[in-house]
């Protein structure tokens, strides 16, 4: 085996809905390398989401091959911990205790108690986050949700860290500063990560490949870009860089020109 | 929080004090603004204006009402009188004379017992049907019809099947509580099971929750709202109830007091009855908001 780590061979994905049969993906093909960062990205609707939960095992494809690890795809598992878009932190929960759940899950056979929730602090501190350990969801900010989030995730140790849309609801401020954030401990952790995003900067910045979906229906994988940028890469720095402008417009060309927004 | 807080009350106030003067005088309503601003708390005007005298008025109404149709209707006692004959019962609330002759403060204790007996086996049966029915949309759909026929029917309709099972009153009554308080629990917690968002959901399966887990740290406690809201409607069912069974079942309690007052052409009884019925809804209602308040997240 290679160092593929997500293999997904001509997927398909169609929905029964009251209007007969839809077929949201076709033909999809994509490799994912260990340690790489990739961007899904295209118009709404076009299946990027659901090209994630094909990964993430949350749907099984109708047709077509999905593998991780070399082995299929059979339903969710914690070595593919997903980022949701709207953070899905449970309500009840403390911060503490909604890292701790997933954390507890995942180690909670071989390791104690005190090391579980030493697994969590970290967690809590790698997203810069001790500060709210002890409250509720609903009494921090969207932005910080959305780093416990993160946190719940990477304290799984996933293989993969699937994201969808996960700065979607964000301002542009808290956006970036998450992104930076996200940067610095993908470089720390060697995450290999998969996100949605229908940000053309997010992508460039973030990616070491940006795969450009088609519109749907029938949607698959229209081009892909691989972004060689040095890492880490700075934002600031790259607001200048001819090159960042290059791969930039080459995604904004895939979806304004050759990939017209649909009427939407 | 509490910033929020005192902003919007803050705002009501001043919407308020602002619309009353505008109307007289325009030039009031700038003026007024920085009274309410100084006031940090609890704005007194806004809570004896619009909070405290209204529910007064209220009673006030209601009792010169019930005066004055006291005052032409032969046998209607009037407020007076009444107030006199509770005075007197609750003096010794808790006396017993005889097996059927006890304070008032038994039959309610009774009456209390009944619906807290039929209330609970209606949750103990009713809370794992509705999370039943909620998970498996095979059993919703198997036993929807059969609970959309039994739930219209008259509470007390269920009263000779239950005398007939029980061959007693006491368990009669209990049974008639349970059946008519156990349909707003099921169909609730149904709805909630199957209301919760497919977010949390697909954390579980992400996470690979054990069946158990799920149940406890996600359908539980997201359900728990749509449970208290169950358990307040079928309460306030089981209170409604109680007063007609126990006038058919008869024994010591509120309904059959009122039953028996009747015979005795005690109005003043029947009166104090129906505040105290009303009164002890009332509270049963408001502790459970409260509880229920408790288990709000969002």
């Amino acid at each position: 085996m290679d160092n593929r780590y997500v293999h997904l061979e001509q997927v398909g994905m169609a929905f029964d809905t009251k209007k007969g049969r839809f077929v949201a993906l076709q033909n999809v093909n994509l490799d994912i390398a260990q340690g790489e960062f990739i961007s899904l990205i295209g118009h709404s609707g076009c299946g990027k989401s659901t090209v994630l939960n094909v990964i993430a095992g949350l749907l099984t494809p109708t047709s077509g091959v999905a593998l991780a690890a070399g082995r299929e795809i059979d339903g969710p598992g914690p070595e593919r911990a997903v980022v949701f878009q709207n953070h899905s932190l449970l309500p009840w929960l403390s911060c503490f205790g909604n890292v701790y759940l997933a954390v507890e899950r995942v180690f909670g056979k071989k390791e104690n108690k005190a090391q579980l929730k030493a697994r969590t602090h970290a967690a809590l501190e790698m997203v810069k986050m001790t500060h709210a350990t002890d409250k509720l969801p609903n009494e921090i900010s969207g932005g910080m949700k959305q780093r416990i989030g993160i946190a719940r995730a990477l304290a799984m140790e996933p293989k993969v860290l699937l994201m969808d849309e996960p700065f979607g609801a964000l301002d542009a401020l808290t956006r970036a500063h998450l992104q930076d954030e996200l940067m610095r401990i993908v470089q720390a952790t060697g995450s290999t990560v998969v996100m949605v995003t229908h940000d053309v900067d997010e992508a460039v910045l973030l990616s070491d490949r940006i795969v450009m979906m088609t519109n749907g229906p029938a949607a698959t994988v229209g081009e892909i870009l691989t972004v060689n940028l040095a890492r880490p890469r700075d934002r600031l720095a790259l607001a200048n860089d001819a090159e960042y402008h290059h791969y930039r417009s080459a995604v904004l060309e895939f979806l304004y020109h050759k990939e017209l927004r649909p009427a939407a | 929080m509490t910033q929020s807080a005192t902003v919007t009350v803050d705002a009501k106030a001043s919407a308020h004090s602002a619309a009353a003067p505008a109307a007289a005088k325009p030039a009031a309503a700038p003026a007024a603004r920085p009274a309410a601003e100084a006031s940090p708390g609890i704005d007194w005007r806004e809570l004896i204006g619009q909070r405290i005298i209204p529910p007064i008025l209220g009673f006030a109404l209601f009792i010169a009402v019930w005066a004055a149709v006291a005052q032409v209707t032969k046998g209607i006692p009037g407020p007076s009188s009444t107030f006199v004959a509770a005075v007197k019962l609750f003096s010794d609330p808790f006396y017993i004379a005889g097996p059927n002759d006890v304070g008032i403060g038994w039959k309610i204790l009774n009456s209390l017992s009944r619906v807290g007996l039929g209330f609970g086996l209606a949750a103990l049966v009713g809370i794992p049907a509705g999370f039943l029915l909620g998970r498996f949309m095979f059993l919703n759909r198997m036993l929807s019809p059969v609970i959309g026929l039994l739930r219209p029917v008259s509470p007390l309709a269920w009263l000779p099947i239950g005398l007939l099972v029980f061959k007693a009153a006491q368990p009669a009554a209990i049974w008639v509580i349970f059946i008519s308080s156990i349909w707003p629990i099921i169909l609730n917690t149904a709805a909630g099971v199957s209301t919760v968002p497919q977010d949390y959901l697909n954390v579980a399966r992400v996470l690979k929750l054990s069946e158990w887990k799920v149940f406890t740290t996600i359908l539980f406690p997201s359900v728990l709202p749509h449970l208290m809201t169950g358990i307040r409607l079928s309460i306030g069912v089981a209170w409604l109830v109680i007063v007609a069974a126990e006038m058919l079942t008869g024994g010591v309690g509120l309904g059959f007091w009122v039953w028996d007052e009747w015979n005795n052409l005690n109005v003043e009884h029947i009166i104090v009855a129906i505040f105290v019925v009303g009164l002890i809804g009332l509270a049963l209602e408001q502790g459970l908001m409260m509880l229920a308040r408790r288990f709000q997240y969002n």
